[in-house]
């Protein structure tokens, strides 16, 4: 897919850029390197101090309680906060070591890579096929755009089962073949990250089970970063958990989340080095 | 240690409810009808009173003909009447719509609540209240006196009493777009202009399309503000600037306050014609409400 040698900003080069962020821990450079990233709402803080990096090809999941701002945070990866109004983002988001937050750099230009997958299905009210390629079409995709619609409804494990009505409202899909549809939707612009909120919150046990089927194979090709309150779904599908948990100002009247812990999900799940966390995953709250 | 009894659930049936919940459902029940059977009657008694006396002169002579150069002459028509409507209400219609329609997809995707937007939802709402003689005398003033009588008068002031309706009701339409639909078609790249475009529009289509229709129906009744922009004609009246025509409310206006039965036999007729094309644009923008979503 991408090398990291994208510039989402033309004027910075590449010696400015070396400067700029940490050395990635492992040798192969990171997709994402958050340091101290924090978010407002309104002046009120929703997300404090987050550092943690996201590998190529790998699930990176967020877990933790409800309002903790794990929404919050994946949506900084492709600064969707921008659309809330009062949002504010503070310290760096490096997406293969430029900052997305930069002054020169277009949100658009961010999304264009950056896919996203969200908590309830939302397919637009058109075709199937007129869904899948909206994101080429407003892109001004040239190619063989039937063979495009075919090949990222393959890709999210969907073609067979909408092949015969490629013309058929969307809407008319079940639940869990409108969220693969969104998927297919997501990987037909060709990004190099998928970000997934909750793909499956809204989804029967059945219809969760292929989407996490289908994550493992799409893992092959994107790096994905996934969001869920389900810590069984974390521990089954990611390669590393980020934990965040709620702190809360009892002076000030005033919640936040921070990063508890972020590691290898395995350590995550079986030697947590925090007591929360441990907490957490051992269900005694959340 | 013993579980407690279990408490008696009593029976299910032989329990009526209070008298006084019984004859509050009913007194409540009855007001509701008679206020329905109160608000339905003055319209049942107009449409009635139109059709028993329109009904009598309508003819398709009524509908093809121009009038008469008499208001004491019997037989011609409103032909140029409705000419003169579908030209002053096409006009108004093609500058109203696409003006109210971006200004709304202004107030609802890129003001949302700054000054300017705020004060064009302000100006708008005061421009609704607006009485339309006021309407008319602006733009007698503005461009009847230098420019003297026409159907872009007429238009211009129709026009006017439209965008208001049209900006309001399509910014109502837009804000129903749900956030989800926006936050799929930003997330894959498109700008706030596409997703206005691809997105937001499509689904509010036929919402705004009721809106438009509403104003349309609005503008076709109007009369006061015609009276002093195209001040009527008898003759059919194809020009745009410069000569005075007519439109269906003017003729029956006009012929209901001629001293002459065959005058007021024709306004009458007149009244049912614009009934009707009222209830036409009526009823198609209820069709076009009931199809909020692309068919399954």
């Amino acid at each position: 897919m991408n090398e990291n040698t994208i510039s989402l900003e033309e004027n910075i080069t590449a010696t400015e850029r070396g400067s700029e962020g940490p050395a990635p821990a492992f040798g192969a450079p990171s997709v994402f390197t958050v340091r101290g990233l924090g978010v407002h709402y309104g002046g009120l803080p929703a997300l404090r101090d987050v550092s943690l990096d996201v590998q190529p090809r790998e699930i990176t999941a967020i877990i933790g309680p409800s309002g903790c701002g794990k929404s919050t945070l994946i949506r900084c990866f492709n600064r969707m906060n921008d659309l809330i109004p009062g949002a504010e983002v503070s310290g760096e988001v490096l997406y293969h070591g430029e900052d997305i937050y930069a002054a020169g750099v277009d949100p658009v230009t961010v999304r264009r890579r950056i896919g996203m997958v969200f908590q309830r299905p939302n397919p637009f009210p058109k075709s199937v096929y007129d869904n899948v390629a909206f994101g080429a079409r407003i892109n001004g995709y040239k190619g063989d755009m039937d063979e495009l619609v075919e090949r990222s409804l393959r890709r999210a494990a969907l073609w067979d089962e909408v092949k015969s009505k490629l013309r058929k409202s969307a809407l008319a899909l079940s639940g869990g073949q409108q969220q693969r549809l969104c998927i297919a939707r997501a990987i037909a612009v060709e990004p190099d990250v998928i970000l997934m909120d909750e793909p499956a919150s809204a989804l029967d046990p059945i219809a969760t089970v292929r989407i996490e089927d289908l994550m493992q194979e799409l893992k092959q090709e994107y790096s994905i970063v996934i969001v869920t309150h389900n810590m069984q779904q974390a521990a089954r599908v990611s390669d590393r958990t980020a934990f965040l948990y709620t702190e809360v100002d009892e002076a000030a009247g005033q919640r936040w989340g921070i990063l508890v812990e972020f590691g290898d999900t395995s350590d995550i799940f079986t030697r947590p080095r925090d007591k929360r966390t441990e907490d957490y995953v051992s269900g005694r709250f959340g | 240690m013993s579980a407690p009894a279990p408490k008696d659930p009593g029976r299910l049936q032989g329990r009526r409810p209070s008298p006084r919940r019984v004859w509050g459902d009913r007194l409540g029940t009855l007001a509701m009808l008679v206020a329905t059977v109160l608000v339905l009657l003055p319209v049942g008694m107009i449409l009635f009173q139109i059709a028993q006396k329109g009904l009598g002169t309508m003819s398709w002579e009524f509908l093809t003909q121009a009038m008469p150069y008499s208001y004491r002459k019997i037989g011609g028509g409103f032909f140029n009447a409705l000419v003169g409507t579908a030209i002053m209400v096409g006009l108004a219609t093609a500058v109203a719509v696409p003006l109210g329609v971006l200004a709304a997809i202004y107030l609802t995707e890129y003001g949302k609540k700054n000054l300017l937007a705020t004060l064009i939802r302000f100006f708008s709402d005061v421009m609704t209240g607006v009485p339309s003689i006021f309407v008319g005398l602006f733009v007698y003033t503005a461009f009847v006196l230098p420019f003297g009588f026409g159907a872009v008068m007429g238009a211009a002031a129709l026009a006017i009493i439209m965008l208001p309706i049209v900006v309001r009701s399509t910014e109502e339409m837009l804000k129903l777009v749900p956030r989800e639909l926006k936050d799929a078609s930003y997330a894959l790249g498109a700008g706030t202009w596409q997703t206005t475009v691809r997105v937001v529009l499509p689904s509010a289509l036929p919402g705004i399309t009721t809106g438009v229709l509403l104003a349309v129906a609005r503008a076709a009744g109007e009369t006061a503000p015609l009276i002093l922009t195209t001040l009527g004609a008898i003759e059919i009246v194809t020009k745009l600037v410069g000569a005075p025509i007519s439109a269906l409310p003017l003729a029956i206006f006009d012929g209901a306050r001629s001293p002459f039965a065959a005058g007021q036999e024709r306004a009458w007729a007149g009244a049912l014609e614009l009934l009707l094309i009222v209830l036409v644009f009526t009823l198609l923008a209820r069709v076009a409400a009931s199809r909020s979503r692309i068919s399954r």
